[in-house]
């Protein structure tokens, strides 16, 4: 009697600890959804930064070279740096998804880093402190072949030159 | 760099026979039934044999050399190669007299019989080419060269067979240079690399220290044109694969690529990136005149000359999406041409001048496809979840592009390999390379 209460609780635990993990999966799903706004990526996974709080990349949606409020944010950001920090240069590198023709997508990078270049050089940053390269989609930072992994890799990045 | 183009040949025509032959192959359609052809060994004496062994380590060349056939017209699609096991006659008799009831019996309608010797270092082949029902020989030619060009030997055999029956040139005495790839997805490493077109003889050009892109063959001659990362700064480069010498193309202030040769060979045409806009150029080999033939605030990119210098087809997003436009060589009258549903990139007008080959994407899925040179007539060959960048076959029958496949979540199931179409959307096939590969380039025929 004892043994059998216990074990149905026993049993108890294990559907419930069942649950709870099942919940933990549909969390992290939630979790991945929260990471793109529209299909722009919005999180932080591969970010890396420039200086404390400065991100040193801004994401695009398919196709797109507009910047999102949130690029424009993270590019004040390096505006601001590169004010500060007046002796160092930048290279604005272009990338684009895997989903594109090679040659379309080089010039997609070229106009992406070049959209966050313009916006660095309206905060005051001279023109001959930025130069930029595009990988069109030669160098993603996200192996994958989701719209995730795609978003990850739809980035323009601000990389020290010096 | 590696001297691979320093081939003579000396073609003699043993016999012409211009005989009203039976058989023929109607190529203008799907080829749903391959002519059966046997492809007798070449036959080669003792000495030959011997020679063969000590200057190229090949035991039965003239055997080799039949399976070089035998493989290039299997993959035309065209051809149905019977198995040798059935062959009734020894190929030496066969060469001089076919029995032409014995190779009927095996329903054979074409034998291609001949003969190999290796003497003072030189290899001398001669073939015929025989129509059994009519019970006569179509073709017979002879060729001189060294041994080590055994290999295009049975090319240019197989060149002269297809063009014999089909009534169009070949494609199989030509080279293949492409981008051969390595490593994982976020550090790809890739290589210039030249092969033949049946996948052999697989050269390096470039040692990967820096990326390269999109090579392209010069028609008239043997040099390429590709992007190099060289130095950070990718441009549009030139280079000579029978010296190795190679130079920029141009002095642009940015980034060039999407580099392909005017038919003639005299120019180079290409896009030239500043400040977030691509437009095409075009520089002059002889005089290295720079001309600017688009000037957009869009992407105009992947232009293409059709054969007669007269107009180039491009794509560019100028109607907020990636089309394919043609226009004059001049810039002028520019017109869209592809109107259906989808994305439409990388033109390029076929050797014949009549059809545009593209790549498309729509849904999610990627297909190439040929439309006519006014847009009418779109036709898709090959639906996949990732391909583009068709090349025609010289001849204007055969497409070669790249194809990649999905990777999972983790990164892993990636692969780029070649494949080859056939215009009619039949015979698709996977062209062998030593890596992964991208970026196809069909030369033109080396020999004619």
């Amino acid at each position: 009697m004892n043994f059998s209460k216990s074990f149905r609780n026993i049993f108890l635990v294990i559907l419930l600890s069942l649950i709870v993990s099942a919940c933990a999966t549909k969390k992290t799903t939630t979790k991945v959804e929260g990471q793109m706004q529209g299909d722009v990526y919005t999180g932080t996974d591969t970010v890396k930064y420039l200086a404390d709080g400065v991100p040193d990349r801004v994401f695009f949606a398919t196709n797109e070279s507009i910047l999102t409020t949130k690029s424009r944010d993270t590019l004040r950001k390096q505006a601001n740096w590169l004010r500060e920090n007046s002796n160092i240069n930048v290279v604005v590198e272009g990338h684009a998804d895997e989903r594109g023709t090679r040659e379309y997508n080089l010039a997609l990078g070229e106009r992406r880093a070049n959209a966050a270049k313009d916006y660095l050089i309206t905060y005051g940053i001279s023109a001959d402190r930025i130069s930029v390269i595009s990988y069109g989609k030669e160098r993603p930072v996200d192996s994958g072949s989701n719209p995730l992994s795609w978003s990850k890799n739809r980035r323009s990045v601000t990389v020290k030159a010096n | 760099m590696i001297r691979i183009f320093n081939l003579t040949f000396f073609i003699v025509f043993l016999t012409i026979t211009k005989a009203n032959s039976l058989i023929e192959i109607d190529i203008t359609r799907g080829n749903l039934d391959p002519l059966p052809i046997a492809v007798s060994p070449l036959f080669q004496d003792d000495k030959t044999k011997k020679n063969s062994n000590n200057q190229i380590k090949i035991e039965n060349v003239g055997s080799e050399i039949s399976l070089v056939v035998e493989n290039n017209l299997k993959t035309s699609g065209l051809f149905n190669p019977l198995s040798k096991e059935a062959f009734l006659q020894k190929p030496d008799i066969a060469h001089l007299k076919p029995r032409f009831e014995d190779w009927a019996l095996i329903k054979a309608q074409a034998l291609i019989t001949g003969k190999v010797t290796i003497e003072d270092k030189k290899l001398k082949v001669e073939f015929r080419l025989w129509d059994i029902l009519a019970g006569r020989e179509m073709m017979a030619l002879a060729f001189t060269t060294v041994p080590s060009n055994w290999r295009r030997v049975g090319h240019i055999i197989s060149d002269k067979v297809y063009e014999r029956l089909t009534g169009e040139k070949g494609y199989f005495d030509t080279r293949i240079i492409y981008v051969s790839e390595e490593g994982p997805k976020t550090a790809r490493v890739k290589k210039l690399a030249i092969m033949d077109q049946d996948g052999f003889n697989t050269k390096y050009l470039t040692l990967g220290n820096e990326l390269v892109l999109t090579p392209r063959f010069n028609p008239t001659s043997q040099m390429v044109t590709y992007l190099s990362y060289f130095k950070n700064l990718p441009r549009v480069y030139l280079l000579d694969i029978e010296t190795g010498t190679q130079e920029v193309v141009g002095d642009f202030p940015g980034m060039t690529f999407a580099p392909r040769f005017s038919p003639d060979g005299k120019k180079i045409i290409m896009s030239f990136a500043k400040d977030g806009n691509s437009d095409i150029y075009t520089m002059d080999l002889e005089n290295r005149i720079v001309e600017r033939i688009t000037n957009h605030p869009s992407i105009d990119t992947s232009p293409s000359y059709s054969p007669d210098n007269k107009f180039i087809t491009f794509n560019s997003d100028r109607s907020g999406f990636q089309q394919i436009y043609v226009m004059k060589s001049d810039g002028s009258n520019v017109k869209r041409i592809s109107f259906g549903k989808g994305l439409y990139g990388t033109p390029v007008w076929s050797p014949r001048g009549d059809l545009i080959a593209f790549t498309k994407l729509h849904k999610g899925k990627f297909y190439i496809g040929v439309m006519r040179t006014d847009g009418s007539g779109e036709r898709l060959l090959t639906e996949n979840y990732y391909q583009e960048a068709p090349s025609w076959s010289p001849n204007g029958r055969v497409l070669i592009f790249y194809r990649e496949t999905k990777s999972n979540d983790q990164g892993e199931g990636f692969s780029a390999k070649l494949w080859s179409i056939d215009l009619t959307g039949y015979n698709e096939r996977q062209v062998q390379t030593e890596t992964d590969a991208s970026d196809p380039s069909w030369s033109s025929l080396l020999s004619n």
